[in-house]
């Protein structure tokens, strides 16, 4: 039984390409919860986040996202559930036509709230990420770290329960990385649960100095709690 | 499969709806230029099939309504024979007029052939008797078997022979018509399923990220659906425009019945150009959704 979970996985095993990449992955994410997912390039975190919004379906084993197998769902139905997951991609993927404003307001625009999108909550977040002198640039004119908050700017717009991040200081220098993290400490202090797949143990160690968060490492195709080391 | 709500939205726009996918290129010329060729070959098409259709039924009419019988015997018995065929048909059922034609008309039926100064009495020119009849016309054979007992001179042509041929042959050009019909609206989806093809894979990031935001496939589906929709009723409107300037520009004849200068819009024909664009929407419509619906399960 899922029980007060947000995501569960049970069993899951995902192949790619004739070869097995996760394998027998049980997780547990609980409402309000912070977690890195750590490991080496290529270990499996950006598809174990895939698995976990849906844009993947497990090969074996079952995926329960706020309540609901995934494998029961049709792509229309996953896309709503989607709504309550916010993710911050690695390589930040943005409609190139369309000036910032519009990019952070895409996940209302196309869940038919759009009247939502033209508020002062959107000047609050946009001034919230530090993006306002830039709100009219295009995407391709930003520099990696602006892109990256306007990322997370959109990511959360819709209120989310879940905020995932891969990689999200993958291309920023230190004090925007650090920057970044003080934003998802304050949403997961909104209740929000957060999950960030990284390989940058300085970001975690300097996470856990502020936050309660869980480690789990993705090692020989498998998933570990990481202890003390971190 | 389309609700009230999404076909307002197709036809009104939903502003937001139709940014997120960005201005297209060739795929937006090739879906106009397509649409447009075939709204202009359909003009065509159907022009020819109404004007078809039109002569079939002129034909078919006159068929039914009208015979000649010709009375070939020498001079001296002519008159007689020709008084005993029109009183055998005032009592032929489905007759509603006979009557001899005059030797000026006879001579205005000859005169491309023979001059206008051709002397009638001095050649043995048969005597022509035109027969009307009502809507189901009259029984031939019966005339015929009458004709041979009471006046052994005339032969009774009642022009099925060599109407009926022509009426097959306007009846098939009008088929061909309605096919060929068909064949473009075909072509124009075959077009239009190509153009969005080409739309979706150039767009795959653009549906990744809006995927990714929790966008539907049925959303995203329809912002290309009613931007190629709405291409192809405009892109139909000005073939179907150029199409009716062409077939007006065609001589009329001078009012002379001729098949080529029949070929036009009568009366309600009219409705059909005005159907085009519409119907080339609906056409695009399904061409765009079917696409849409099998090239986003390819894109993961």
């Amino acid at each position: 039984m899922l029980g007060a979970n947000v995501i569960e996985l049970k069993n899951v095993a995902y192949s790619y390409g004739g070869g097995e990449l996760l394998s027998d992955i049980s997780v547990k994410l609980a409402p309000g919860s912070f977690h890195f997912l750590t490991g080496p390039s290529g270990a499996g975190k950006t598809t174990f986040l895939k698995l976990c919004y849906g844009a993947l379906l497990p090969t074996a084993g079952h995926v329960r996202v706020f309540g609901s197998d995934l494998h029961g769902l049709e792509r229309d139905d996953i896309a709503l559930i989607r709504r309550k997951i916010g993710v911050v991609h690695q390589d930040v993927q943005f409609l190139d036509h369309l000036p910032v404003t519009d990019n952070i307001a895409l996940p209302l625009t196309v869940s038919g709230r759009h009247e939502e999108a033209v508020g002062s909550d959107l000047k609050d977040l946009i001034a919230w990420v530090g993006l306002t002198a830039r709100a009219a640039a295009l995407p391709l004119e930003l520099s990696g770290g602006e892109r990256q908050r306007a990322a997370l700017a959109r990511a959360v717009i819709m209120s989310p329960d879940v905020v995932m991040a891969d990689e999200p200081t993958g291309n920023v220098d230190w004090d925007m990385s650090q920057r970044l993290l003080t934003l998802l400490v304050e949403l997961n202090r909104m209740g929000k649960t957060v999950l960030i797949a990284t390989h940058d143990l300085s970001l975690i160690r300097a996470a856990k100095a502020q936050v309660q968060a869980r480690v789990l490492r993705i090692s020989n195709r498998r998933i570990q709690l990481a202890g003390a080391d971190l | 499969m389309f609700g009230l709500r999404r076909f307002k939205i197709l036809l009104l726009g939903d502003r937001n709806a139709d940014r997120v996918v960005p201005p297209s290129g060739f795929t937006a010329q090739l879906t106009l230029f397509s649409a447009g060729a075939m709204g202009f070959l359909a003009i065509f098409a159907l022009a020819l099939s109404l004007a078809s259709g039109r002569l079939a039924s002129q034909w078919g009419n006159e068929l039914a309504r009208t015979a000649t019988i010709r009375i070939v015997a020498p001079l001296d018995q002519r008159a007689a024979q020709t008084a005993a065929a029109l009183k055998l048909l005032e009592t032929t059922p489905g007759v509603t007029a006979a009557r001899a034609l005059t030797d000026a008309e006879q001579q205005a039926l000859l005169a491309p052939w023979f001059g206008r100064d051709l002397q009638l009495d001095t050649l043995p020119v048969p005597r022509l008797i035109e027969i009307t009849t009502e809507q189901h016309g009259f029984d031939p054979i019966g005339v015929r078997l009458r004709l041979t007992a009471e006046v052994p001179g005339a032969v009774l042509d009642d022009h099925s022979r060599w109407r009926a041929p022509l009426i097959a042959a306007a009846k098939r050009l009008r088929l061909l018509g309605w096919g060929s019909a068909l064949l473009i609206s075909t072509a124009l989806a075959a077009m239009v399923t190509m153009a969005a093809n080409a739309a979706l894979a150039a767009n795959a990031q653009v549906i990744q990220v809006l995927r990714l935001v929790g966008a539907t496939d049925r959303y995203i589906a329809q912002a290309f659906v009613r931007r190629f929709t709405l291409r192809a009723i405009f892109g139909s409107f000005v073939g179907v425009c150029f199409g009716l300037l062409a077939i007006w520009l065609i001589p009329s004849g001078e009012g002379a019945p001729g098949f080529l200068t029949g070929i036009g819009f009568q009366g309600a024909g009219w409705m059909v150009p005005l159907l085009l664009p519409f119907i080339s929407g609906i056409v695009a419509l399904i061409a765009t959704a079917f696409a849409a619906r099998r090239a986003l399960r390819t894109i993961s």
